[in-house]
């Protein structure tokens, strides 16, 4: 496989960063850099073999995917291993990772870096402190994980049995009310059944801007009152009865795939298209999101305080980043995830590379996902899942 | 002649104190070490996050987590439940097939079921039941639904699948051993006493025979409900969700991204062992009502020619559990080569072998593991259990209830209570990583069912043939390998069947120990089996069920072709 990459080796080795680079690469040739991430995904899991094949080839270095049921586990991975005094040979080198884990691992001193600077590609990325790469639900990334793909919250429908999908999310309670028992939403322990909620929470609080500020009681109250009456009233109508909820959105797109839900949701807006394509999906299926856009967020790589890999895995961070593995990236061919650079800050060909990508029927453009919205500070997501269970978990 | 007898007997004592040595420090210690660390988090000493004071915090947070109470409530339901009527139905089987079927058709016929691990089982009952599955879409075109029922079959919150799923794989189980522990008490005299005094057969077989089979199927029947409590695959495929069962409860808390989580899930840990103690000691106590009870049933000499119905009924329901469980199986190869299949086909729409040939799907490499895991481990166990058997007879010592303890611990104890410990321990200590560790560790489990397999034939061997070999002149060490081994071929290669079935089947040791780097066939199925694929999972679940089931067949084969002259050693009664 050929692959034009812009090595910044081959800029010059003017520059004191790139010397070090050079440093680094010199220091990552042979290892073989453990990446644990979730293995819920084939094309995920081949993606990321590819990137093992490239860098290998590049590089010298060699990636394992550690497949994960959930990232916590790679979390509790690094915290046994520091109860047990183990701080230089640790065996997760990279992690799939964002939100409350990157939170919990950046506060307990977890993790390496800051790093993400001096990743020579990360010229490519916007990382003022606002922007969507900069900051991991409001919590500063601070140059501890380094961006690798996006995500923008989704959800996908039959348009076989579906005409009129809800239009936002008070919506789904009436929607609900009329097609009993055909829709449902991830447990809430999991991520995307979080999400479910969260994303009802910023359209249904009354001020949504509290929502970006540490949560209090007070707020609390306040801000999810409303919430709580319209998952009332969605509730009883849910799949099952909202008795049992499906354990992550794998499982739930594979309800709407034998027809037990009509509607599904996703992080990637590219993987319905991707799934038709493997078959996992029907062909109607199509993506839609509410009205006033819908919770975006990156997901990024860290590397753990006490790799034994740390350089090889900066060489794949950097990998990650190279214009030319995310235009392959974005390729609905290969993962179809939306790329995390800046466009404004490609030359010619590598935006050349973008626009000639493929396109699907059912894969939308960017222009169809509406705007971006905030995801809220980590503290809600935390709260708003336990204070979940107290209600419905008896 | 060889060596003097006593020395012998000598040799005999240090052989098997090597082997209590090997199983005391390479297994007992590590779980109770374990244990000790599981049982220091859940008291609230955790350095590594500066928890430093003894409390009974983490147990106060544990029983005030949402759904705890409902948890446990479902944890007992269903492993009592499961395990009582997989006992039933198999006792039902056992008074019913007696003497028609003898053991070894039995363990044949029964092979399957015992090979295909519990995950790969569940994947594809889930399939069978779900309102959109196999027995949906069968009754979906004379019902006409073009929309499957909202119905909740799969994970029901009263967990009512989960305990037909377990039934499904653990009445089997316990036929099998049933039927072999027949072969101990000289049934067929019983069965004939028992017809002479007017019993009808089935109730002469319950009311005679039962009573001496029991306590030879006493210990498995534990196993069975240590597992049904503290099952965590199949509780996550088939089991209810909000809340689950507690040991998925606690498997979830270890995994909670609040590092805090870790006290409470100890605290949770522990309480799943005592609930395992609690809830055998509860069997034994109702063995003992049973017993009292039994008595006055017993004298009242009832001849039983009414309970036939019953029984054909108990019977009925294993055969339809059997049935369920074998479309489970079949429906898991289907999709492995399935490309749609959508409600409400019965078949597949269309067919594909990319679940078998995808590129960097790490099938090969998952199958590699699990094969050189499996010999390794089980090559270990056998070479183990024939070092104890071997020191028993050379010392002319009988079986010892304590040792029979020891071997059972590994099974008991249930492995979210020590597991997590073990790995900081392990840890500390860089004793062994990656596959190493996982070998050993498989091999906790691997062991006690070699040695369940293997003692009972490897005791029952005709002792005139050793006397004989003796009195040619033969030493300890050719009696072993010219006489006992080749005569025993046949049980020794299904106690390696076993052990490789065992093996294969492992979650939780192989994911614990291997820091999730040693991919096996079953990690990789019960991960796959959180995302949607479920051609991909059925290519693993398929190759998790074959794999132990062609152990099973060349344990059969290999003699039967080996000794194919020698009528008695073939196994080709």
């Amino acid at each position: 496989m050929k692959f034009p990459l812009i090595l910044a080796a081959t800029l010059g080795a003017a520059s004191p960063a790139l010397a070090d680079w050079q440093a680094t690469l010199d220091a990552a040739r042979g290892q073989t850099v453990y990446w644990n991430a979730w293995g819920g995904d084939e094309r995920t899991n081949a993606f990321i073999a590819w990137v093992g094949e490239e860098t290998g080839r590049l590089y010298g270095v060699n990636v394992e995917q550690v497949k994960l049921t959930d990232t916590a586990e790679a979390v509790t991975r690094v915290i046994a291993e520091k109860a047990a005094g183990n701080d230089t040979d640790g065996s997760v080198d990279l992690i799939w990772i964002n939100g409350p884990n990157f939170l919990a691992m950046k506060e307990q001193g977890l993790l390496t870096g800051p790093f993400v600077a001096d990743l020579p590609n990360a010229r490519f990325v916007d990382l003022s402190p606002d922007a969507p790469a900069a900051v991991d639900f409001t919590v500063p990334v601070e140059g501890m994980e380094s961006p690798w793909r996006l995500a923008k919250f989704v959800f996908v429908y039959d348009s076989a049995r579906v005409t009129e999908p809800p239009r936002d999310m008070l919506g789904f309670a009436g929607w609900a009310a009329s097609h009993p028992g055909r829709m449902t939403h991830p447990d809430p322990s999991n991520f995307m059944g979080a999400t479910f909620l969260k994303q009802a929470l910023i359209e249904l609080a009354p001020d949504p801007a509290a929502l970006q500020d540490a949560v209090t009681d007070a707020a609390f109250a306040t801000q999810t009152a409303p919430l709580w009456d319209w998952y009332d009233a969605l509730r009883p109508n849910l799949w099952h009865g909202g008795a049992t909820f499906p354990d992550n959105q794998s499982v739930q797109q594979q309800l709407l795939n034998d027809g037990e839900v009509d509607i599904s949701m996703s992080f990637d807006p590219a993987s319905t298209a991707a799934a038709i394509a493997e078959g996992l999906l029907p062909e109607t299926a199509r993506v839609f999101v509410p009205e006033g856009g819908t919770i975006g967020n990156v997901s990024f790589v860290a590397i753990p305080v006490n790799a034994a890999h740390k350089e090889g895995a900066m060489v794949v961070a950097n990998f990650l980043l190279d214009p030319a593995t995310q235009s392959h990236m974005q390729n609905i061919e290969v993962l179809g995830s939306f790329s995390v650079l800046d466009p404004a800050k490609l030359d010619g060909d590598a935006a050349a590379a973008f626009a000639a990508l493929p396109t699907a029927p059912a894969l939308p453009v960017l222009d169809d996902l509406g705007p971006t919205l905030l995801e809220p500070h980590a503290s809600w997501m935390t709260r708003l899942t336990d204070e979940w269970a107290r209600r419905y978990t008896k | 002649m060889g060596a003097p007898l006593y020395e012998i007997r000598r040799q005999g004592r240090g052989l098997r104190a090597t082997v209590l040595l090997a199983v005391a420090g390479g297994m007992v210690l590590p779980i109770v070490a374990g244990l000790g660390q599981t049982l220091k988090a859940a008291f609230g000493l955790f350095p590594a996050l500066g928890h430093d004071r003894l409390s009974v915090g983490p147990w106060r947070m544990l029983f005030e987590l949402p759904g705890f109470w409902t948890s446990l409530r479902l944890s007992v339901v269903t492993g009592l439940g499961s395990t009582l009527i997989a006992l039933i139905l198999a006792i039902a089987v056992a008074a019913t097939v007696q003497g028609r079927i003898p053991a070894r058709r039995g363990a044949r016929l029964l092979a399957p079921y015992l090979a295909a691990p519990h995950a790969a089982m569940a994947i594809g009952f889930a399939f069978l039941l779900a309102p959109s599955g196999w027995i949906a879409r069968a009754l979906a075109l004379p019902l006409g639904w073009a929309r499957p029922p909202d119905l909740v079959t799969v994970n029901d919150p009263h967990g009512l699948i989960l305990i037909l799923g377990l039934v499904v794989k653990e009445m089997p189980f316990l036929l099998l051993v049933t039927l072999s522990a027949l072969s101990q008490v000289d049934a067929r005299r019983l069965r004939a006493v028992g017809a002479a005094l007017g019993y009808a057969p089935g109730m002469a077989w319950i009311k005679i025979v039962l009573p001496l089979v029991w306590p030879l199927i006493r210990l498995p029947v534990y196993v069975v409900l240590a597992y049904g409590l503290s099952t965590v695959d199949m509780a996550i495929i088939l089991g209810p969700s909000n809340p689950p069962t507690l040991a998925v409860a606690v498997a979830r808390w270890y995994g909670d991204p609040d590092p805090a989580m870790f006290l409470p899930a100890s605290a949770g840990a522990i309480l799943q062992g005592a609930v395992v103690i609690a809830a055998i000691a509860a069997l034994w106590l109702g063995e003992r009502v049973v017993a009292r009870l039994a008595l006055s049933w017993l004298r009242r000499g009832g001849r039983g020619h009414g309970a036939g119905p019953v029984l054909g009924l108990l019977t009925g329901t294993a055969m339809l559990l059997l049935m369920a469980g074998a479309a489970a199986m079949v429906s898991l190869v289907l999709w492995s080569f399935a490309w749609r299949w959508p409600f409400p086909a019965l078949w597949p729409e269309s067919w594909s072998l990319r679940a078998w040939f995808a590129p960097g799907s790490g099938l090969g490499r998952a199958l590699a593991n699990t094969l050189l895991i499996a010999l390794v481990a089980t090559a270990l166990s056998l070479t183990l259990a024939v070092a104890w058997l071997e020191g028993e007879d050379r010392a002319g010592l009988g079986r010892a209830g304590w040792a029979e303890g020891l071997i059972y611990l590994p099974l008991l104890v249930p492995q979210i209570g020590f597991l997590y410990g073990l790995h900081v321990v392990f840890l500390s200590t860089g004793a062994m990583t990656g596959l190493a560790a996982v070998i050993w560790a498989q091999g906790l489990f691997v062991f006690p069912y070699v040695m369940i397999a293997l003692s009972d034939p490897w005791r029952a061997l005709d002792p005139r043939l050793i006397r004989a070999a003796e009195a040619l002149g033969a030493g300890p060490w050719r009696r072993l390998f010219a006489v006992k081994l080749p005569v025993l071929l046949q049980p020794l290669l299904t106690a390696a069947a076993v052990g490789v079935a065992v093996s294969v089947a492992q979650y939780l040791p192989t994911l614990f120990l291997g820091a999730g780097r040693v991919p096996t066939l079953t990690t990789e199925a019960v991960t796959l089996s959180s995302g949607s694929d479920r051609r991909v999972t059925g290519a693993y679940a398929t190759l998790q069920a074959v794999l132990p089931f062609a152990c099973y067949t060349l344990a059969f084969l290999v003699p039967a072709l080996l000794y194919r002259n020698r009528r008695d050693l073939s196994g080709a009664q």
